[in-house]
């Protein structure tokens, strides 16, 4: 077993916390208003600076500390969240991640630069504690006083916490009196030294907000159970409630409401009436003096999780899909020995083992399925951010979060989808002008959606712009000489030129795209990834960029052949139905296609394609698979059956080979193709054929 | 060239296995071979060039056979007891890869000295001098090391 660095440990945690930061602050700019995911920010940066501080990242935290003071005003509900305060605290929050990666000290000025406006954005507001009487109006009454009390787990003291310097850190808010709770104490006898069985109770006296005190047990608030009890309540944060309450009443709107109220509170902003009306219609109207702690006490408190996770290098993931790989592949040959034996036992195991491995590899590949979600939410940032660049307003539509695809499919994701964003906002989606003068509305919208389809996932980018101009497209083509003039072409072969590299139509190049660098490397990862891509296009409509990719890269579920003396693998997904083919059609050509339930469906014959040795088998089988949106049928001399296909990648010297989409190893020791159905039909198709399926 | 300098160390010789491809004697630089096996099962690749027509499962991992007597258009023979798969690991695109290479016999292991290095004649040898590194001398005899990459690319 390896030791984990905590530095690595906090390096994991820090990059989760400040995508979960970037997602709240995107998820801010669309609602302002959301409080909670205010707070939601406020606790991510506080759990960074706090983690940051405990493992010597201390300029992580010195700044953190920096940001968070001038986020506490938004919290406060002091200032909104307008687009600029926004637009600054996710360059802050790059800056964050900047101080994390590479510790350079020469970047301190940029971090001063962000501080400087994010204080002239917050610091400029009108809610200065001077202005507003004794205090500001804060939609959390904060008391004179809390009676706190604290019961920690027993094992607290073992997980490295020290309830001592708590008490501490609390006395330092204001005056404590603290008792101790001692009635669990055992005897000595019987007494634990590293077990805690003492609590206290602390009254605490002074002007200290609720959020303060819990900030103080942050870090131990899963393994304690902590009560605040306000001690009496000040005459404003009384009369706060009274407004809010006012408030609440269904037609008075927030500022009749705020006139109606007699407290100095002026400068008050909308939003911060807003909230306070909010919080109380969460909860009945009495006590008064409980609503508003309570409720940001519940909404400070992590959700209960549902299943507890934990965090696994991703390299341990690789070598147990690689064990259970081999775990299959030494079954297969049990299997195949076991068939082979009259003694019913061993049977009997090979089957159990069969059953036990199958259930094994679906697990293991289970735990490699990663929602693509992850990988939408990192380009809300890069549309938000190109948007605002390019001045080109986008809305950004995300669906299908939840489809699952390996791991290692979605990593290699990342970049090609980049790619296609940016195309879709540069040069898809048209500037606010045009847009209205076509007639459209002036934002443009971009779909991420994900969605299974059999075997395969498809990813698409769709913008509503312009469309791809398949003139222009070929006009370039013919320049660059990719294809000599005149030459028929359908729309899909002429898209095909957008993936050559270095082709561009952009008239300028502009500082994201248009270089002409990109389509050839989304093309390349996408069929690395044994996938494809699709382009649909309308003129003034939009484009779609629709990618296909298989499930997992590991294990599927084969079917196995036999063609002459070799035997293939077919994946079991696009397999729709095996028949036998009519005798009349065994020879001959001309005829290959069959009628199924009154459908035409061509047929291949893969002892042609492969050039198979041995003598044919009197009934040949057909194996019709569907490839995209039609069927063909495969012939076959022999159908094997069911076979749990580990997938081996051909070697880049068989890169030429296409209608092969990998190898697997078979029982028997020796290794067999596994068929890749679109790129047969592709292959085999010739101009009869096609004609045939075009009629049907 | 470099690459052959290095491997031969400040001795300047190199490790080399010598191997029977037809009529011919190689040498390969020793550091590049995995394993020497005998003949395993092949497994056709349709539509493949024809010094790649096969793949072979060695030790789990899918590997493609190379017959470079189809590539140097020497007859291709039956297997016979000395016929050996010699697996050797390459470069291809800075990425490692396994190939496994039909030879119809395998000599010894032996040192060779570098500054016997000859320049590929032009004339006299019967291949595309891309395909060969270098011609050194061993014994009375010279060898070819073989340029696998060119041969296999």
């Amino acid at each position: 077993m390896t030791t984990l660095d905590p530095r690595d440990v906090f390096l994991a945690e820090a990059s989760e916390l400040l995508e979960r930061l970037e997602t709240t602050l995107l998820d801010l700019g669309d609602r302002p208003d959301d409080t909670a995911l205010i707070d939601t920010a406020f606790r991510a940066l506080h759990t960074i600076k706090g983690s940051g501080a405990m493992f010597g990242f201390d300029r992580v935290a010195a700044f953190t500390h920096d940001f968070e003071t001038a986020f506490d005003r938004v919290r406060r509900g002091q200032i909104a969240p307008s687009v600029d305060l926004i637009n600054v605290a996710l360059s802050a929050k790059d800056y964050i991640r900047t101080l994390i990666e590479e510790p350079d000290p020469d970047t301190a000025v940029i971090g001063e630069a962000i501080l400087a406006e994010l204080d002239r954005l917050v610091g400029g507001a009108p809610a200065q504690p001077a202005a507003a009487g004794p205090m500001p109006p804060a939609p959390a009454p904060t008391p004179n006083g809390w009676r706190i009390g604290l019961t920690f787990a027993p094992d607290i003291l073992r997980n490295g916490s020290n309830p001592l310097a708590l008490l501490d850190e609390l006395a330092e808010l204001g005056a404590c009196t603290i008792v101790p709770r001692l009635g669990d104490l055992p005897d000595l006898e019987d007494l634990d030294p590293e077990s805690l069985a003492i609590g206290w109770d602390v009254t605490l006296v002074g002007p200290v907000g609720r959020e303060a005190i819990e900030d103080v047990f942050l870090f131990v608030r899963d393994a304690m159970t902590l009560t605040l009890e306000p001690l009496v309540l000040e005459p404003v944060a009384q009369a706060m409630v009274a407004q809010a309450a006012a408030t609440q009443a269904p037609a008075a709107a927030s500022k009749p409401a705020q006139a109606a109220v007699a407290v100095p509170v002026a400068p008050v902003s909308e939003a911060t009436a807003l909230t306070a009306a909010a919080s109380t219609a969460l909860v009945a109207p009495a006590p008064p003096d409980r609503n508003t702690p309570d409720r940001s006490l519940s909404e400070r408190r992590p959700p209960p999780r549902a299943a507890s996770t934990m965090r696994v290098e991703a390299e341990r993931l690789d070598e147990l899909m690689d064990r259970v790989g081999e775990l299959v592949i030494a079954q297969a040959r049990l299997s195949q020995l076991a068939g082979l034996q009259a003694d019913a036992g061993i049977k009997t195991i090979a089957e159990e083992i069969e059953r036990l491995s199958a259930q094994l590899r679906d697990t293991t590949m289970g735990i490699r399925m990663v929602p693509i979600g992850t990988l939408f939410s990192r380009f809300r940032r890069l549309v938000h951010d190109l948007s605002r660049d390019l001045g080109k307003p986008v809305t950004f539509v995300t669906d299908g979060e939840e489809t699952e695809l390996d791991k290692t499919v979605i990593e290699r994701l990342a970049d090609p989808l980049v790619h296609l964003i940016r195309n879709a906002i540069d040069h898809g989606v048209e500037a606010p002008e045009c847009r209205v003068a076509a007639g459209k509305a002036e934002t443009g919208r971009i779909a991420l959606t994900a969605q299974h389809a059999g075997a395969q996932v498809l990813v698409s980018v769709r913008d509503d712009g312009a469309g791809l101009d398949v003139a222009r497209i070929r006009a370039k083509a013919e320049e660059r000489g990719l294809v000599q003039p005149g030459t028929p072409l359908t729309d899909q072969q002429v898209y095909q030129f957008l993936f050559a590299p270095g082709f561009s139509t952009a008239h300028e190049i502009s500082a994201l795209s248009g270089r002409g660098v990109g389509m050839d490397v989304v093309k390349k990862t996408i069929e690395a990834l044994r996938g494809s891509i699709d382009i649909t296009t309308e003129p003034g409509a939009g484009t779609a960029i629709v990618l296909r990719l298989p499930l997992t890269l590991a294990i599927i579920d084969g079917l196995l052949i036999r063609v002459g003396e070799a035997r293939y693998v077919l994946p079991l997904a696009a397999v729709e139905e095996c028949i036998e083919l009519p005798g009349d059609r065994h020879i001959g050509h001309g005829r290959d296609f069959l009628s199924i339930r009154g459908d035409l469906v061509p047929f291949l014959r893969l002892r042609t394609l492969f050039e198979a040795t041995g003598e044919p088998d009197p009934h040949q089988k057909v194996i019709v698979v569907s490839v995209g949106e039609t069927r063909i049928g495969l012939v076959a001399d022999q159908i094997l059956g069911n076979h749990q296909t580990v997938i081996k990648s051909l070697s880049k010297l068989h890169a030429d080979v296409a209608t092969f989409s990998g190898a697997t190893i078979l029982g028997d020791g020796t290794a067999a193709l596994i068929i890749d159905p679109a790129q047969v039909a592709a292959a085999g198709q010739p101009d009869g054929l096609r004609a045939y399926q075009e009629v049907a | 060239m470099t690459d052959l300098v290095e491997a031969g160390g400040a001795a300047g010789s190199l490790q080399v296995v010598m191997l029977g491809i037809g009529s011919e004697t190689f040498a390969l630089d020793a550091g590049m071979v995995r394993e020497i096996i005998d003949p395993i099962p092949t497994t056709r690749v349709a539509g493949a060039q024809p010094h790649l027509a096969h793949i072979v499962n060695v030790r789990g991992n899918v590997v493609p056979l190379a017959d470079i007597r189809a590539r140097f258009g020497m007859p291709v023979t039956a297997a016979t007891p000395d016929t050996r798969f010699v697996v050797i690991e390459l470069d291809l695109d800075g990425d490692a890869a396994l190939v496994a290479l039909v030879a119809d016999r395998v000599f010894e292991v032996t040192a060779v000295a570098l500054e016997t290095r000859q320049q590929v004649p032009t004339i006299g040898t019967s291949w595309r001098p891309e395909y060969i590194r270098s011609i050194v001398k061993s014994g009375d005899d010279f060898v070819i090391i073989p340029d696998m990459q060119q041969i296999l690319n």
